[in-house]
């Protein structure tokens, strides 16, 4: 009697404490909203029509327009500092914060890529159209406040060349044309709003050239985005706009620039309510996740980014790999393309080779929040695969979290003696694009920025690194813990320096451990074999 | 072999449940630990460190008590190592074993543990299960070792300890389990752990089995 009853009573026991155990985890692994979020939820409610003016009552914007500079002297005729603010801004300089004169950080000054390479101090007008001035007359121009601030796009250039062209006729088909055009022009400019998620992309969607070719995380699949893509931005959730965490002070944007770190320190908006909203700390705090989570104990070196973006390029496909070395190949005699996979080039005679990739996994490093990005001022190895932008940051650096990133690698030219890369000129007469001689482009273009040149070119291997931050995942979808703590081939894998359960371990105690417990296991089978024959025999006798 | 069995009770009943309780304990903690440690799949890595910090967690409380229950009943006695008959235990298990002989030392109310037992008990007691349980503890606490002034830890030497004391663990439970086999049946001390009644041989218990010092409970 007395075992089983025993028995029974232990079996209760185990049972109430396995329970428990299994309950308390799968409690957690059902977790409600985490108090980031809510806390995140509480900070943005849904935008109130606070706006007290209506545009298209004002007199100022009634009237014919002829010209862009008459557009900006109508907003500015309010709004008497925009203009003068903007041209402050990294937005219009393209000039990075760098106090360095020498090394002029910055698409209009020294910086380089490994797409375009180079604006080629604002000469190579191929750049322009991304410019927020009239016509791509860049820094030289008026400001374009519609680009940013308008609902809708019209082409400008277009418009007002076939506005001018007709204005003045005395044929009534070619007076409506004028009075339609003009119709349009207004119903354009009184239209403000806002910068919208297609205004900022209109730009930042097609950095390099092309839809997806930059970022990786930025591209027009972000302009109506369904929340799987993007939880901020999805239509189908709290529909942000950019400028919802690009928060903007003086028309200066938040965010990173160059080696600026987009925020100083990691500040929620309970500390600072009129703190930048650029980190996502601002509005979830630096333990978001419910109280004891494991998760929590994650967010001071790594940060959110690494696991709640585990892919990127979700819905296009973003462009990897540019090999300008395999430019200049042509078919019966004439440039051409070819596509690929993704119905994107694939091959293009004035650009090279590409690759392109979708659901992609980033790479990660260890970043302060500061870039550092090569400019042709910048002596380089060319035995080595070049890092043109690569993330400052490492494990000893208190303000360094591991980040995730895309690395967009390729061939460009650098110069073989003076050990420099090189800006060749793309666009224009004598551009590569026309020409498809590399010598001339590259003379025209370092000329262009006042910077030598050797005469002997070869190319180099390089990288460009961006973060990842946009295409936030939904909760379920967020990198699992043993995506990283494995030792096969896990996303930290390259990471070294630092010991992580699962995915390091010390090779010897494991050797030795094992063979103590066979040791034992050999010893103790040895031992009963030993019994077992030994008491048989003691029968048989 | 034995002719003259006699049963006595061996084993309380809180002796029997932390026995086992702290036994169930071990197993989940070798098994989440090793899948934590990237040796197989069985709960995936997140719920095997929940687990595994949870049942750790819960054995450091259960521990406190079974160190208070080993001090106020004077039981610690039961774990002082001797040298006497040492070696005839050894013997024993070595070659005795097979031949059929009678163990050397029987088990007593007085005397639960033979003189190996009393030697691996107590350094699984004191030193074995304590060391697991600090490095483990500081393993935990990985995020507060700045605030504990233990910055200079390195993750590395106590993971190692930690793996260290695992195997070892592991070693004793092998060699553990399958002691309790060699009773007249092979589940005569598990059923004595289990009901706290041992079947033991009639016999004297020897002066240098009592508890060191007299004490009052008998
Ligand atoms: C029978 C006792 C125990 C065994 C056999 C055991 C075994 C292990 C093993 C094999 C690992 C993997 C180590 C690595 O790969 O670096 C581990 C990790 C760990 N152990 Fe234990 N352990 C035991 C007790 C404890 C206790 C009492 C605690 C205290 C709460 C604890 C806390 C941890 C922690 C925090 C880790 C790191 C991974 C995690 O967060 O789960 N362990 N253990």
């Amino acid at each position: 009697m007395m075992p089983i009853r025993w028995m029974r009573i232990f079996c209760v026991v185990f049972v109430l404490c396995a329970g428990a155990v299994l309950a308390r985890a799968a409690d957690e692994a059902a977790a409600e909203s985490a108090p980031g979020r809510t806390m995140a939820r509480q900070a943005t409610q849904d935008v109130q029509g606070w706006t007290t003016v209506d545009h298209s009552r004002l007199d100022a914007l009634k009237k014919p327009f002829a010209s862009g500079k008459q557009v900006t002297e109508a907003c500015v005729s309010c709004h008497s500092e925009a203009a003068s603010q903007f041209h402050q801004t990294i937005h219009w300089t393209w000039l990075g914060t760098e106090p360095d004169a020498e090394k002029r950080m910055g698409k209009a000054g020294d910086s380089l890529n490994n797409f375009c390479i180079s604006a080629n101090n604002m000469q190579d007008k191929s750049c322009n159209a991304c410019h927020p001035s009239w016509n791509g007359q860049g820094t030289e121009g008026e400001v374009n406040c519609l680009v940013c601030h308008g609902r809708q796009q019209i082409n400008w250039t277009e418009a007002f060349d076939d506005l001018n062209a007709f204005s003045g006729s005395d044929d009534p088909e070619e007076q409506q044309i004028v009075a339609d055009i003009q119709a349009d022009i207004q119903q354009a400019v009184q239209s403000v709003i806002l910068p919208a998620r297609e205004n900022c992309g209109s730009c930042h969607f097609y950095g390099g050239g092309g839809d997806g070719v930059k970022h990786g995380d930025l591209d027009s699949s972000i302009a109506q985005p369904p929340k799987s893509l993007d939880v901020h931005m999805g239509v189908d959730g709290k529909n942000f706009q950019c400028t919802r965490c690009h928060t903007t002070v003086r028309h200066n944007v938040a965010g990173r620039i160059y080696s600026r770190p987009a925020a100083a320190d990691r500040k929620s908006l309970i500390e600072d309510d009129l703190t930048a909203k650029i980190t996502c700390e601002s509005c979830h705090s630096a333990t978001p996740h419910k109280a004891g989570s494991k998760a929590n104990d994650h967010t001071d070196r790594v940060a959110c980014q690494s696991c709640h973006i585990p892919l990127f390029a979700r819905q296009n496909p973003t462009k990897t790999w540019w090999d300008w070395s395999k430019a200049g190949t042509l078919q019966d005699g004439k440039k051409y393309n070819e596509k690929g996979e993704f119905g994107k080039e694939v091959y293009m005679t004035i650009k090279g080779e590409m690759k392109w990739e979708k659901d992609v996994k980033p790479e990660y490093f260890w970043f302060n929040g500061s870039m550092n990005t090569l400019t042709i001022k910048d002596f380089i190895d060319p035995e080595k695969i070049v890092a043109v932008s690569a993330p400052v940051g490492s494990r000893e650096d208190k303000n360094a979290r591991i980040f995730p990133f895309k690395i967009h690698g390729g061939k460009q030219p650098y110069d073989t003696v003076q050990k420099v890369l090189l800006a060749p000129m793309l666009s224009g007469k004598d551009g590569y694009w026309e020409t498809l001689d590399w010598q001339n482009a590259i003379e025209k273009g370092m000329q262009a920025l006042n910077a030598s040149y050797s005469g002997s070119f070869d190319f180099v291997e390089t990288t460009y690194a961006f973060p990842i931050t946009h295409m936030v995942a939904p909760r379920d979808n967020v990198v699992r813990c043993a995506e990283c703590h494995t030792g096969q081939g896990g996303r930290f894998a390259s990471l070294t320096g630092f010991y992580m359960p699962g995915r390091d371990r010390t090779g010897w105690i494991d050797s030795l451990g094992w063979l103590a417990v066979l040791g034992a296991l050999a010893g103790v089978a040895l031992h009963g074999l030993g019994r077992a024959f030994s008491r048989k025999g003691g029968k048989e006798n | 072999m034995a002719e003259n069995l006699t049963q006595i009770y061996l084993y309380t009943r809180y002796e029997r449940f932390w026995h086992w309780f702290q036994a169930a304990m071990i197993v989940v903690l070798l098994i989440t630990g090793f899948e934590v440690h990237g040796l197989f799949r069985l709960l995936g890595f997140d719920l095997a460190v929940r687990v595994h910090n949870f049942v750790g967690i819960a054995w450091l409380i259960a521990f406190a008590f079974f160190v208070f229950w080993v001090f106020t009943t004077g039981e610690w006695r039961q774990y002082v190592p001797t040298t006497q008959k040492m070696f005839a235990v050894v013997r024993y298990y070595a070659y005795g074993i097979f031949r059929g002989e009678a163990h050397p030392v029987p088990k007593r109310k007085e005397a639960k543990h033979n003189p190996l037992q009393r030697l691996v008990y107590l350094m699984l007691a004191a030193t074995l299960l304590p060391v697991q349980m600090l490095s483990g503890f500081l393993y935990w606490g990985y995020n507060s070792w700045a605030d504990w002034g233990l910055g200079w830890l390195s993750l590395e030497v106590l993971a190692l300890v930690h793996m260290a004391g695992a195997f070892s663990i592991l070693v004793f439970l092998v060699t553990h389990v399958y002691m309790t086999t060699t009773g007249h049946t092979i589940f005569a001390h598990t059923r004595a752990m289990i009901t706290g009644w041992e079947e033991i041989e009639e016999g004297e218990i020897q002066d240098w089995e009592r508890p060191v010092k007299p004490t009052c409970e008998t």
